[in-house]
């Protein structure tokens, strides 16, 4: 059984002599060397045979357990399932070996559909147009809290020194606001879930430079006052910033800029399905209504027509904020994103948030007797559940997250957001069959029911797992974080 | 018509309504403002796979390719071979479609990879301790002179006109956000004393090697960090920052098995010495034991990011480019001890034999001394730009026109992929092109 | 527990005070509670003041970070180096090999001022726990 007899570290298997790669022979004459002090004595790289080096991250690799594998509901994640057929697109070597510093002409392809990505991003979001730089959903957050800065410092209002975010925020919104040096207020939520509007009121201020929000939000719940929201920000002279990590729930539903917001990101590899990479490869472009399209990143992609024809080229945004990275974003990501939203068209996006919603309600609706659902309103993609019954038997969130791997499924999203206690957050996604969804609720169940008759199972969980649960504390008291010699 | 990625038909979707308790998908949606609601999405009609990838297949060879063309291109972005078991191995749907590796017991595939690529950036660089990588060598740059800000308490970061300017960009917009700023520095001035961190580049934006100890001493003696930028692939042959008194060592990894993808997916590595552990941004991944005493790894040390410290956090990073890191992990340990000095040394004399080749034609000259790696500059007769649309008519990617620091200077690029023919044939391009 | 010879602040730190002036803080078995394995502790060095209420340092477990507030205002003597190799001294022994930081006191009057056992163990009650 894999993991039972893993083999050694690379450099514990390396051996004189082995190699996992031929080398091409030199085809010109040796010059002579830099001078010895300039040079390195020893390479400690491991020599191991490429045979090896394939069984090795073979075996590791089912080690993990991955969408294509099964149900991957982890909320705010937005694991669905990815084509395959992008892979071959990304592949082309038009696409894939293009230099980010080739002349234009001789690109015309990719900036094309950096274009057209641009374009269908802001009709998607209802915003005026997107940047394709930001190389991850942080980044793209950071590009736009540094626009809504640039922003207000331009307007000569240097006294705007705070960011309001809602207490249910993903950590990296203050986090992102830290980085930009504003100081971090947060917004409570209500009993329903929604932004407590009065106490937004109380909270906005000369000080206040914007809003971060998420819509739905990290509850999974649409707020119906977010129109009021943004109002009362930009009536306060504060910009509105979304977190779209959860856009899955509205594609093709409404348009974030029609509802006020100022700059929106997308993560690519949630809503629009760029493989997650086991914590990346991701892209996050963010769009910009009017107020904020002068500050976006450089660069920007235009389309020219002239005598010769459409021609496409970069730009600079005339109050750009600048450079967020050497290049111009995560370009093989964009490829497999583009080629998703031609195949599905807005009919297909449509789809996609409807089926999302509706399975997500499936579960809230399957589930809500068994755990308590500390907002009991229609959820929109995601639901969360509590395990606050289960914790007066003493089982937490974790163990029946981890007791789910024994049922062959990968945990939701647990302890998040930090405002619901033992939070259980279940993202199913509209890729997911309703067999799926049943034999989910039906193990969410069994546990249930597990943790009234036999807790102990529970707790003890995984049973099934390649490895038992892990001593994180010596890891954290004893960092081992790389390979040593043994002496 | 029915879509393969939503396996869920109508009758199913009616038996989904009728548990939840409502007649149509519409009442879920019912908190949007609905003066907002279902409106116009204008895109592109929908299409089949096979009718995208043939549109696509024509975008895609209206680029030219490196491979298909001679390319001459460095400046941050280089074109290495990319072993044949590196997107093998990446792309098993494993690996490809899992998420970050928050639940270690079904991640220790992930999590056993990125230790390695951590191992093996310390061997590397010489450096105590590596991430699990940044987004790129420019943003990880960023992080470090953030890093030394914090760990020194002071606001200034100093660097010297030989650094990346694209680098240079990324520094000044995330420093400028916290209030930090950037002091150009030559070898011989004295730092300000609100110096946190020096910032030396070698081999530099122009390719050649800087004296990295030098810039470490008068850093230490001024109380600041040496924050040290390498090419990876140079490291095969020269001294690593570890042993030239690198504090915090960054990257761009991206020559390591990564195809150039026009600008990304790269992966930006960092690595730090044991003291500075705590302030590292981006993951980590430890080693430990399980309940049975086997050996497992688990992220760990995660009190310092985003979703645990929030506003305190080291950085704001969240996804970076995990599988990315995998994919240099597998190219280090397939080239290896003796693979990776040999790519260094062909590159090293192929782009030594172009210069000498092209600094004997008429009205070109190398005007730069000392020693390079992979890139060097060259002065032309003619503007760069012009010389470049010459090459690229005759299937040659000329370097890039750095005529904006040098008077009509173009920096070129010559790695193991390039061969003794298209050298040559570049050689006989240039002296076309400047002949008229 | 909560031994009855020590002092209590609502942050859940205690504060022992000794005849010379001097007093020595930890936190209570309740915060140790909270935040499961410690793993690393972050304090004032000897020589620095610290001032009643404020942030005095941190105390992270495996997925938590925590501010610790000095109950009462002094001069940093002493820091208990052992908590750097073996900071689960703190989930241990609390009160004793799990100490922080001893000082000097600023002003004699403060501890007094605290919560007694008694009154501590109440507010936890309040609190539901």
């Amino acid at each position: 059984m894999p993991g039972l007899e893993r083999r050694p570290l690379l450099m514990d298997q390396s051996k004189p002599g082995r190699t996992g790669c031929t080398v091409p022979a030199l085809d010109v004459p040796e010059s002579p060397l830099p001078p010895s002090a300039l040079l390195r004595d020893d390479l400690p790289l491991p020599e191991v045979s490429e045979r090896d080096i394939v069984s090795y991250f073979h075996r590791l690799s089912q080690l993990n357990y991955s969408v294509d594998e099964g149900f991957y509901p982890l909320g705010s994640c937005t694991m669905k399932y990815n084509p395959k057929w992008h892979e071959e697109v990304a592949r082309l070597p038009g696409f894939a070996q293009a230099h980010p510093l080739q002349p234009e002409e001789s690109v015309q392809g990719a900036l094309q559909m950096m274009y057209e990505m641009q374009e269908m991003l802001a009709e998607i979001l209802g915003m005026r147009t997107a940047s394709l730089c930001p190389m991850a959903g942080a980044h793209g957050e950071l590009t736009g809290i540094m626009m809504v800065r640039a922003y207000h410092v331009s307007r000569g209002d240097r006294g705007r020194t705070t960011i309001l975010v809602p207490d249910s925020a993903h950590g990296t919104n203050p986090a992102t606001a830290a980085m930009c040096g504003f100081r971090v207020v947060a917004v409570p939520s209500d009993a329903r879930g929604n932004m407590d509007i009065a106490a937004l009121q109380a909270a906005l201020g000369p000080d206040v430079a914007g809003l971060m929000i998420t819509l739905p939000s990290t509850l999974g719940l649409f707020d119906p006052h977010i129109v009021e929201i943004t109002e009362q920000v930009h009536r306060a002279g504060g910009l509105v910033y979304g977190d779209g990590a959860n856009l899955n729930a509205i594609l093709g539903k409404v348009k974030l800029g029609a509802l006020g917001f100022d700059v929106v990101h997308t993560n690519l590899h949630k809503t629009f399905t760029t493989p997650h990479g086991g914590g990346g490869p991701g892209s996050g472009p963010v769009a910009t209504g009017d107020r904020l399209t002068p500050f976006l990143p450089i660069p920007h992609v235009a389309r020219r027509r002239d005598e010769r024809g459409e021609r496409y080229e970069f730009t600079r945004p005339e109050k750009s904020i600048g450079r967020i990275g050497a290049f111009q974003g995560n370009f093989g990501m964009l490829v497999r994103a583009y080629c998703y939203i031609r195949q599905l068209g807005a009919p297909g996006l449509r789809e996609v948030a409807e089926n999302a919603v509706l399975n997500a309600n499936y579960v809230l609706a399957r589930l809500k007797d068994a755990y308590h659902l500390p907002y009991d309103r229609r959820c929109m993609h995601e639901v969360i559940l509590s395990a606050s019954r289960q914790k007066a038997k003493g089982v937490r969130a974790l163990d029946i997250a981890k007791r789910l791997i024994d049922y062959g499924f990968h945990p939701p999203t647990m302890y998040f957001p930090l405002i619901v206690d033992e939070a259980l957050m279940i993202e199913p996604t509209e890729t997911e069959s309703v067999e799926t969804l049943d034999a989910f609720v039906d193990a969410m169940l069994s546990i249930a029911r597990e943790v009234e008759q036999d807790p102990d199972v529970v707790r003890g969980a995984p049973h099934k797992a390649p490895i038992t649960r892990l001593d994180e504390a010596t890891a954290a008291r004893k960092p081992d974080l790389r390979w040593q010699p043994r002496d | 018509m029915p879509s393969p990625y939503i396996p869920n038909t109508d009758a199913d979707r009616s038996a989904l309504l009728r548990t939840i308790g409502v007649r149509s998908v519409d009442e879920l949606f019912a908190d949007i403002p609905k003066a907002h609601r279902d409106p116009e999405l204008r895109l592109p009609p929908p299409l089949s796979e096979a009718e995208l990838k043939r549109e696509l297949a024509a975008m895609a060879r209206r680029n030219a390719a490196p491979g298909e063309y001679a390319c001459f291109l460095g400046a941050g972005a280089y074109h290495h071979y990319v072993p044949a078991i590196v997107p093998y191995l990446v792309g098993r749907a494993e690996f490809a479609t899992s998420y970050t590796p928050y639940q270690p017991e079904i991640s220790q595939g992930t999590l056993q990879a990125t230790y390695e690529f951590q191992s093996l950036v310390c061997q590397l660089t010489g450096m105590d301790v590596a991430n699990a990588g940044m987004y790129d060598g420019s943003t990880a740059v960023a992080e470090a002179a953030l890093m030394a800000c914090r760990i020194t308490g002071r606001g200034a970061i100093a660097y010297t006109n030989a650094l990346h300017p694209r680098y240079l960009d990324v520094l000044r917009t995330y420093l400028e956000s916290q209030g930090l700023t950037l002091v150009l520095t030559s070898g011989a001035a004295a730092l300000p004393l609100d110096t946190a961190g020096v910032i030396v580049q070698s081999p530099n934006f122009l390719g050649h090697m800087e004296d990295t100890s030098i810039a470490a001493q008068a850093a230490h003696a001024a109380g600041a960090l040496l924050i040290a930028v390498f090419d990876p692939i140079a490291l095969g042959m020269f001294r690593p920052p570890g042993e030239l008194g690198a504090d915090i060592a960054v990257g761009e990894g991206q020559p390591l098995g990564l195809s150039m993808s026009f600008g990304g997916p790269y992966v930006g590595l960092f690595a730090t010495r044991t003291q500075y552990l705590r302030q590292m941004p981006g993951r980590l991944v430890g080693r430990t034991r399980d309940s049975t005493g086997r050996d497992g790894f688990v992220l760990t040390l995660q009190t310092r990011e985003q979703h645990i410290r929030r506003e305190r956090a080291t950085s704001n990073i969240c996804t970076s480019e995990s599988l990315m890191a995998t994919a240099s992990a597998i190219y280090l340990a397939a080239l290896g001890r003796r693979g990776l000095r040999r790519i260094a040394e062909l590159c090293y004399h192929k782009a030594h034999y172009a210069a000498e080749r092209i600094g004997t034609l008429p009205g070109y000259t190398l005007p730069l001394r000392g020693a390079f790696f992979r890139e060097f500059v060259i002065h032309c007769p003619a503007p760069p730009y012009l010389i470049n649309q010459r090459l690229l008519e005759q299937g040659i990617i000329g370097g890039l026109d750095v005529s904006d620091r040098l008077p009509f200077a173009m920096l070129l690029c010559v790695t193991e992929m390039t061969t003794r023919q298209e050298i040559d044939r570049l050689v006989d391009a240039l002296r076309k092109a400047g002949g008229r | 527990m909560y031994p009855s010879d020590l002092r209590y602040s609502k942050e859940h730190e205690w504060v022992r005070v000794g005849d010379d002036g001097t007093a020595v803080i930890g936190i209570t078995h309740f915060a140790q509670g909270q935040l499961g394995d410690v793993v690393y502790i972050d304090l004032p060095a000897p020589g620095a003041r610290v001032e009643q209420f404020k942030k005095m340092g941190e105390i992270e477990s495996v997925k938590a970070v925590s501010e610790i507030f000095a109950p009462v205002s002094g001069e940093v003597m002493e820091v208990n180096r052992d908590l750097v190799k073996s900071p689960e001294a703190v989930n241990k022994d609390p009160y004793a090999k799990g100490w922080m930081v001893r000082l000097r006191l600023k002003d004699k009057g403060e501890a007094a001022r605290l919560m007694d056992a008694r009154a501590y163990q109440e507010m936890l009650g309040k609190a539901g726990h």
